[in-house]
Parts: C-alpha cells; sequence; structure tokens
C-alpha cells in the first residue's frame, strides 16, 4: 500500500501540471484547449531526446520553450486567423504528430538507458531517501503553482483572468484580447510541456502516443480537486489541480495493483466523469425544472 | 475636441440584409461639451458609438479626437482615450474577480509603460477606496468581495468610476441607466453629473428620456435614420420644451418621433 501510495503520488504531482495547465486556459481563460495532448507528448519527445544526449537539465526549459511556442501557434490560428478556439487546438495537435515524432528521430518512441536524468541526479545529492521522486515532482510542481497564482495577481495575470470573465468589458477597457489570450495559452502550453518533460525522464522513456486523452484526464484531475476543495478562489484553484491529480492516480494505481477491473477500463470511467461533471449545472437545472412541473401539475389540479 | 467627418457604415453589404445604419454622418464635440442624444429606434445612435469606439472601422469618412486621426486605431488602443458604459450593468466588470481588481484592471490605463508584472501596490489599495467612498454605496469596505456579488446599480456605479477614475478624453454613455431600478438610476445620473463636471470630461449620452435629454449637459442631437436631424445648444435649447422638440423632429423629417421606450416625461 505504502508503495502504491508513493507511486500515485509521484505520478499525481508530475501529472498535476497538466490540469494546473487546463485551470488556466478552461477555467480561467474559458478556452477547451485541444493542443494539450500532442504538447504533453512535446514535451515528452524533446525532454527525453535532449536528456538522451546528455543534457538532462537543459532538457527541461527547452520543453517549456517548446510547449509555448506550441501554445502561441493555437493562439494565432485563433487571435490572428479567425480559426474557432476548438478547432485551432486540434489543427495545432495533428501538426504536433508529426513535429513529435521529428524530434524523437523519425521513431514512435524513445528511451533512456542509462542516461541521467532529472531524478537521477536529484537522487544523487540524497535528499528525501526513498521519497526522493515524489520530493522533487512535488517541488516542481509546487513551485508553478505558487509562480502561477502570483502572476495572476499581476497586471498582466489579472487582464488575462478578465478576458476569460468577461470579453465584452476586455473590449472596452484598453486591454487587446488577442495578446491576453496568446500569453494565457503560451504559459499554459509550456506547463503542460513541464509536466510532459518531468514524466518523461521519470519513465525513461517519450512514447508518440503518450499523451492521447491527456486533456480530458487532466480535466477530470481538475474536476475531482474542485469537487474535494470547492472552487471559488486562484489559490484553491491551483491546489484542486494537485489534488485532484494525486487522488486521480492513487484510484488509478489501486486499479492497477487490485486488478478490480482492466486498467483499461479508466479511460471509460474518466471520460463518463468529466461528462458528467461538466453536465452538472445543467443536469441539476432539468431536474428542478421537473418538480417545478410537476409541483404545478399537482397544485392545479 | 472630437471630429467626425462624413463618416458610413453599412452592415452586411451586399446581402438582402444590407443595412446602411450611419450615412455621411458630421459631428463636432468642443472641449468639456455634455451632448444628450435621443432618436427613434435604428437611427444609428449606438452605431455612432461604436464607430466613435471603435468596435468596427467606418467604410468611409473619418474620426479625429485632439487632432490625431484615430480613424484606424483598434478599439483597445482607443480604449486609453475613451470610456464607455453601456446599457447593460453587467458589461462593464468582470463577475468573478473582486472589486479591487475590477478597479485595477480600469487602472491599467493609467500606467502605460509600468511593468506587466507588477501587483496592486497599498497605495492603488488607498487610491481604490478613496474612489469607492465617493460613490457613498458603502464598497470601500468591500474591496475583497467579487463584483458578481453586487446589485446591477452598484455595479453600473462601480463602471462608471472606472471608466472615469483616470479621466477618459470622451465618455460615451449608452442609455447606462435604463436598465436600473428610478432610484438607482437617480443616483447613478447624480454620479455622472459630479464626476464628469469635476473632472472636465467631455460626454455623449443616449438617453430616452426627452425631458432628461433637454436637461442635463449643454447640447441635444436628434438622429434619425442614421444621421443627425436636429442639433441645439446655448440659449435656444434652454427654452425648448419636449414638445417643441418633437414639433422639430417631425419638421425635419416628416415622421413622428418612434421608439417604443422613449419617455415624454419622467
Amino acid at each position: 500500500m505504502l508503495y502504491i501510495t508513493q507511486t500515485a503520488l509521484e505520478l499525481g504531482f508530475l501529472y498535476a501540471l497538466v490540469a494546473m495547465a487546463l485551470f488556466l486556459s478552461y477555467r480561467i481563460l474559458d478556452i477547451a484547449d485541444l493542443t494539450t495532448d500532442g504538447c504533453f507528448v512535446l514535451g515528452a519527445a524533446v525532454s527525453v531526446t535532449l536528456a538522451a544526449s546528455g543534457h538532462p537539465l537543459l532538457a527541461v526549459p527547452a520543453a517549456m520553450i517548446a510547449g509555448m511556442t506550441a501554445g502561441f501557434v493555437t493562439a494565432f490560428l485563433q487571435t490572428k486567423l479567425g480559426v474557432p478556439s476548438i478547432l485551432a487546438g486540434i489543427v495545432t495537435n495533428m501538426g504536433l504528430y508529426t513535429i513529435n515524432l521529428m524530434v524523437m528521430g523519425w521513431s514512435a518512441n524513445v528511451s533512456l538507458l542509462k542516461s541521467e536524468t532529472i531524478f537521477t541526479l536529484f537522487e544523487d545529492t540524497g535528499i528525501g531517501g526513498a521519497w526522493n521522486e515524489a520530493i522533487l515532482a512535488g517541488a516542481i510542481t509546487i513551485l508553478m503553482g505558487v509562480l502561477l497564482i502570483l502572476f495572476l495577481g499581476t497586471r498582466l495575470g489579472l487582464s488575462i483572468r478578465a478576458t476569460g470573465d468577461n470579453m465584452d468589458m476586455v473590449r472596452a477597457s484598453s486591454i487587446n484580447p488577442a495578446f491576453t489570450i496568446t500569453v494565457g495559452l503560451c504559459i499554459a502550453n509550456a506547463m503542460t510541456a513541464l509536466s510532459g518533460a518531468m514524466v518523461g525522464q521519470y519513465q525513461n522513456a517519450a512514447d508518440i502516443n503518450g499523451g492521447t486523452g491527456i486533456v480530458v484526464i487532466g480535466l477530470a484531475c481538475l474536476i475531482i480537486g474542485e469537487t474535494v476543495l470547492g472552487r471559488r478562489t486562484l489559490v484553491k484553484g491551483a491546489i484542486a489541480a494537485i489534488v485532484g491529480s494525486a487522488i486521480y492516480r492513487l484510484i488509478y494505481a489501486i486499479v492497477l495493483y487490485t486488478k478490480i477491473m482492466p486498467v483499461q477500463g479508466l479511460r471509460l470511467i474518466t471520460a463518463v466523469i468529466v461528462a458528467l461533471a461538466i453536465a452538472f449545472p445543467t443536469i441539476k437545472n432539468w431536474i428542478l425544472f421537473e418538480k417545478r412541473k410537476a409541483a404545478a401539475r399537482k397544485g392545479g389540479n | 475636441m472630437l471630429d467626425i467627418q462624413k463618416i458610413s457604415k453599412t452592415f452586411n453589404p451586399g446581402t438582402v440584409n444590407a443595412k446602411k445604419a450611419v450615412s455621411d454622418l458630421s459631428l463636432h464635440l468642443d472641449e468639456g461639451d455634455f451632448v444628450t442624444i435621443i432618436g427613434s429606434n435604428g437611427a444609428g445612435k449606438s452605431t455612432m458609438f461604436n464607430a466613435i469606439a471603435g468596435v468596427f472601422y467606418v467604410d468611409e469618412g473619418s474620426i479625429s479626437l485632439d487632432s490625431k486621426d484615430i480613424t484606424f486605431l483598434p478599439e483597445y488602443k482607443r480604449s486609453h482615450f475613451i470610456g464607455r458604459l453601456f446599457q447593460d450593468p453587467l458589461k462593464g466588470t468582470a463577475p468573478s474577480m473582486t472589486i479591487e481588481e475590477n478597479m485595477a484592471l480600469a487602472y491599467l490605463r493609467n500606467t502605460e509603460g509600468a511593468s506587466p508584472f507588477t501587483r496592486i501596490s497599498k497605495k492603488d489599495k488607498a487610491f481604490f477606496q478613496e474612489q469607492l467612498s465617493l460613490l457613498g454605496m458603502g464598497l470601500e469596505d468591500r474591496l475583497r468581495q467579487p463584483v458578481g456579488l453586487l446589485s446591477g446599480g452598484q455595479r453600473q456605479a462601480l463602471t462608471l468610476l472606472m471608466a472615469t477614475m483616470v479621466p477618459p478624453k470622451l465618455l460615451l454613455l449608452d442609455e447606462h441607466t435604463a436598465a436600473l431600478d428610478p432610484g438607482t438610476a437617480e443616483k447613478v445620473l447624480e454620479l455622472t453629473k459630479d464626476i464628469t463636471s469635476r473632472e472636465h470630461i467631455t460626454c455623449l449620452m443616449i438617453t430616452h428620456n426627452m425631458k432628461q435629454a433637454l436637461e442635463l449637459g449643454n447640447r441635444t442631437l436628434l438622429m434619425a435614420g442614421g444621421n443627425i436631424v436636429l442639433d441645439v445648444g446655448g440659449e435656444e435649447r434652454s427654452h425648448l420644451t419636449v414638445e417643441d422638440l418633437l414639433a422639430r423632429f417631425k419638421a425635419g423629417t416628416g415622421r413622428e418621433l418612434d421608439n417604443d421606450r422613449i419617455l415624454l416625461s419622467e
């Protein structure tokens, strides 16, 4: 059980950055950014390829810059060329498949055999003992969360939040929405790529299909976290991304080890959770409306 | 200060729905003018506002402000010196952000060149609080509450404050009190008068209240069919009654002033 918890915590922290990226793009900017899947693989591909050539540290910022570029392409399609936001993400995602293959030297997966990674480097320092991977992953994720919250309180951060909150207001108040959306998507995708970069080095491999469905899983994590913590403030939102991600990975690990069902079954459950959670307000209204109709009928007779 | 030269705008050109919303419209405003505008439905009042604010670019003509040509300046850049209030009080503020964050956004206009990474300072907060206390709505004690919790009237008053906190060169008010209850509308209108006269802001205000149109400000425009059909100010306007105005409208356009929401008196 301890082992399960440890693995869940490690993966939870690593994948939490995707949930945090979606917190920024989906919750704050109100854009369903489907670049996420390809961007995650891009991060992993850049990171693992660079680590394989002996630069595990450089690999991390390089992956983030690559992710930022992917976010920029999506934002450019959307804000400058009028491509609807969902389609812009899908189009970029499609293109990224080829880019990712290219980064990995035209092979579908790259492995790190004996190369050093940020995790082996950290292990060598001796900090954290057996928990060193969880500690490194946690430190990076929490640091990114703190930076994100601090950033969202700056003038630029406030402008980005207003863009997702009230477009009418933004247009009338000297903020250029094209700029704020671009900055927001660049940051979100840098975080997604960072997640991919760390997962890649953690698993010592990058796979061309490693990002499939990451966007839905990230949303599920965010929703789980928000259900546990409530979604009122920014700080809670960022913590929700981490907590939700840890809970999701714990469930995943339990399913994996207890074999109560095939682990592939989790995808269906994840999809259902996300669909239900997003549909929740509509379902609630429908139930209230049906109740009112029933009450009115009773009163009428 | 504002100079509009023969602007025209057609929506959906080349289709069966083509509509010339504003045609060959010219208008000149002097510094400190407070101009009220009335007109029928579809007279082009809001279209003229949107043209000035840069929501779209005009098909023909030019617009300049303080002798600077702004005809092709994008909307967000014009917002640095043109403030706007809409009829819908929900349009002017971000509901899930706090009062202080909303004000900080409006205050951005004043911090041109400042680093985008600076945060709201203590000094900013004190300034926001002082400004809010001028509204007399007790909002100065609620800086950290989300704007979504405020009433429509409070939100509109806050929007007014945000639009004028850094005094704009020109303030566009598009029936900004029409959606509020009478008491609140009165209050917001008083605030509008106070703030514009205190800061000497040049102002254009669309209203559907004829009496208000004649009482407020120093000049009144009547619009119909995408143009200005009557422009009265000064001595002439001070003797004008609502009946005179209606008669002048009919004489000018050959039609009755028809606006389903027009108020002839209070």
